[in-house]
């Protein structure tokens, strides 16, 4: 099986589900409490192009990535102040800042640098370096581990091991405080998290903004970690496979990362038909591997393998008193 | 009332300018957009390049989805542009439904043939460029492995494939070729992600110089080849600017050229089949300052000698659009 134990295909696989993962986490924040979040794609973009604009004026990619957070909050202000404070459907909402996004980050590229929707290219200190681990030299001989920690552990870029820890941080933050205990009660039901005195709107708008950090985070990545510079559409999709992760690993913060890894997995394979050849003794379309992530959480959401349910309170503004 | 007034100076504003535009040809760019370094722009900068010399203007549009094709050709067909140039194949089947309605409109469609009186179709020969482009990858190479990125997977494409392979292996033929598409959607022209992981995949098989054909993704692969140290082959217009000295070189293919002379030809455009190859200009590869280096005189020769094969007619290469199918590669 020289697929499971390939090397590339699983630095490949990291690489590929680290926006997922944080686009993964910042749906999971948003939709537990209670707002639905289609707008994952457009927030990623627009922080991938704010990243990368700001990153190349400044010449400093910290400067670009704070830039890439800001564009994808003010659109999760936006979807938080139509969602929450004016009650308005909430999927609505999101398409609209996918739409306004794709055109945005085109026509503002254009006036600003005049290359057709695109950002100069990034170089040296406007883009993320890739982090040598302590050691990695100095095992990469010995045998199996060797390998593993110097090519496949070492050697990503540092919000890779920044999404990493967002996992247990998320799984904490969710089940071990108070803050979480009501983010995950105002999702379910908000009437009781009012009752007892806590804010409804505050809390919601709170989970909205980490979603936004989250997912100018993943923008990012996708511009000034993996790619120097913003290319128009250049998220192509990923957060709706995020979208589709969420729902894949129902809600929960391990299963994101289970769920991420997997799906990354799949489009890292997707590249190699040298070794499914190999490994399987047939051809597989790369089609049905790109089209395998949404099968999956279709076959999870008509419930075959599990169930998936959820927050109760889902898409459905909180009216206080009518 | 005076709203009134307001809409009826404003549809006369617009009515005005309607009829300025009169005659002016039109450029309709494909999905990539009119900046994608790469096949667009180049039909941009003949565009560009009519309107400088000539000091006229042309009238332009950059679709957002395939849905507006159609729309788009009636819209400035029937705003009174003419020559109306379309680049990229996918305007094919929109031009095939819309050319008989505007019998008075020269159409010029690059990249794909639609049979009409009044539409000119060129097409360009891409296996020659590609084929050497193949030859000086082949030379470059130390490993004796090569990589080939294509975009979406469509016959024009496997062409550019199937030229570069059968100059692979005319110049090495013990050489390797590691081929991939991007995709199967027009997605796949804008995903530099994807096209950088392909890269990597790539060199882990033992390539050490990648060909991207395959518009807005190339960037990726152009980018991620000068990171790892490899050198890479950029496509349509001549990228070698792109990353100087890591670009081996470019496999040009003169879209401008065919902008240009259909926006001089005007209203007496002639209709027809029209094929771009080595011999008149219309494909080749790029020479420049930034590649100088990296083209040692042994593979100049070796260029050299494939043109003027090529040219005479003493080397065939295979296009793959003749019978869908590639001696050398099996897709």
């Amino acid at each position: 099986m020289d697929l499971l134990f390939n090397i590339q295909v699983w630095d490949s696989t990291i690489r590929l589900a680290t926006p997922l993962l944080l686009a993964c986490l910042a749906g999971l924040f948003s939709e537990r409490s209670g707002i639905f979040d289609i707008g994952l794609e457009g927030k990623m973009l627009a922080a991938a192009f704010m990243s990368a604009a700001v990153a190349y004026t400044s010449g400093s990619v910290w400067v670009g990535l704070l830039a890439g957070i800001g564009a994808s909050l003010a659109l999760s202000l936006l979807h938080g102040l139509a969602s929450i404070t004016f009650r308005g459907n909430q999927l609505i909402s999101g398409v609209a800042i996918n739409f306004l996004a794709a055109g945005l980050t085109v026509v503002v590229a254009q006036s600003w640098f005049a290359q057709g929707g695109r950002t100069p290219q990034l170089a040296g200190a406007a883009r993320f370096e890739q982090i040598e681990l302590p050691f990695a030299s100095a095992v990469a001989d010995v045998p199996f581990i060797g390998p593993i920690y110097a090519d496949l552990i070492s050697g990503h870029t540092i919000l890779v091991y920044f999404a990493l820890l967002c996992v247990p941080a998320t799984w904490w933050l969710l089940y071990r405080t108070r803050f979480g205990l009501r983010l995950r009660a105002v999702g379910e039901n908000p009437a009781a998290v009012d009752t007892a005195g806590v804010s409804v709107i505050g809390l919601r708008f709170s989970a909205v903004m980490i979603c936004g950090v989250l997912c100018g985070i993943a923008g990012a990545y996708l511009a000034t970690g993996l790619q120097a510079g913003f290319t128009k559409d250049m998220t192509a999709g990923r957060g709706y496979i995020a979208l589709a992760a969420l729902i894949f690993a129902k809600w929960r913060p391990w299963y994101a990362l289970s769920a991420t890894i997997l799906f990354g997995y799949l489009q890292a394979i997707a590249l190699r038909p040298d070794l499914i050849e190999s490994s399987f003794g047939f051809e597989i379309q790369g089609q049905l591997l790109d089209a395998l992530p949404f099968i999956m959480t279709v076959v999870i959401l008509a419930g075959f393998v599990g169930k998936a349910i959820p927050p109760r309170a889902g898409g459905e503004p909180y009216v206080k008193e009518r | 009332m005076t709203l009134m007034t307001k809409f009826l100076s404003a549809s006369a504003a617009l009515a005005l300018t309607a009829g300025a535009a009169m005659a002016d040809p039109a450029v309709l760019f494909d999905l990539g957009g009119k900046f994608d370094k790469s096949f667009n722009e180049s039909a941009f900068n003949g565009a560009q390049r009519w309107a400088e010399e000539t000091g006229g203007s042309f009238n332009e549009v950059e679709i957002q989805s395939d849905a507006q094709r159609e729309q788009a050709i009636r819209r400035f067909a029937e705003a009174g542009n003419n020559p109306i140039v379309m680049a990229g194949f996918s305007w094919a089947s929109a031009l095939g439904e819309v050319a008989a309605d505007y019998p008075d409109t020269k159409f010029q469609i690059i990249d794909m043939v639609v049979d009409a009186p009044n539409v000119r179709s060129i097409v360009f020969a891409e296996e020659q460029g590609s084929y050497l482009v193949g030859v000086a990858a082949a030379m470059a190479s130390e490993t004796g492995t090569v990589g080939f990125i294509g975009g979406m997977d469509i016959p024009l494409i496997r062409n550019f494939a199937c030229g570069y392979v059968q100059g692979v292996l005319a110049a090495n033929p013990d050489a390797t070729v590691i081929a991939n598409m991007t995709g199967t959607t027009p997605a796949a022209w804008n995903d530099p992600v994807k096209g950088s992981e392909l890269t990597l995949a790539q060199i882990s098989q033992g390539a050490d110089v990648v060909y991207a054909a395959a518009g807005g993704t190339g960037v990726g692969v152009l980018q991620t080849a000068a990171d790892e140290g490899i050198l890479s082959i950029g496509v349509d217009s001549n990228q070698n600017y792109l990353h100087p000295g890591m670009v081996l070189t470019s496999m040009l293919k003169r879209v401008d050229n065919a902008v240009y002379d259909a926006l001089m030809a005007g209203d007496a455009l002639e209709a027809g089949f029209n094929v771009m190859d080595l011999a008149n200009g219309g494909v080749g590869y790029a020479l420049d300052e930034h590649n100088e280096a990296l083209i040692t005189d042994e593979m100049k020769a070796a260029l050299d000698a494939a043109s003027a094969g090529i040219e005479s007619g003493a080397i065939m290469v295979h296009n793959y659009n003749t019978d869908e199918a590639c001696p050398v590669y099996d897709f």
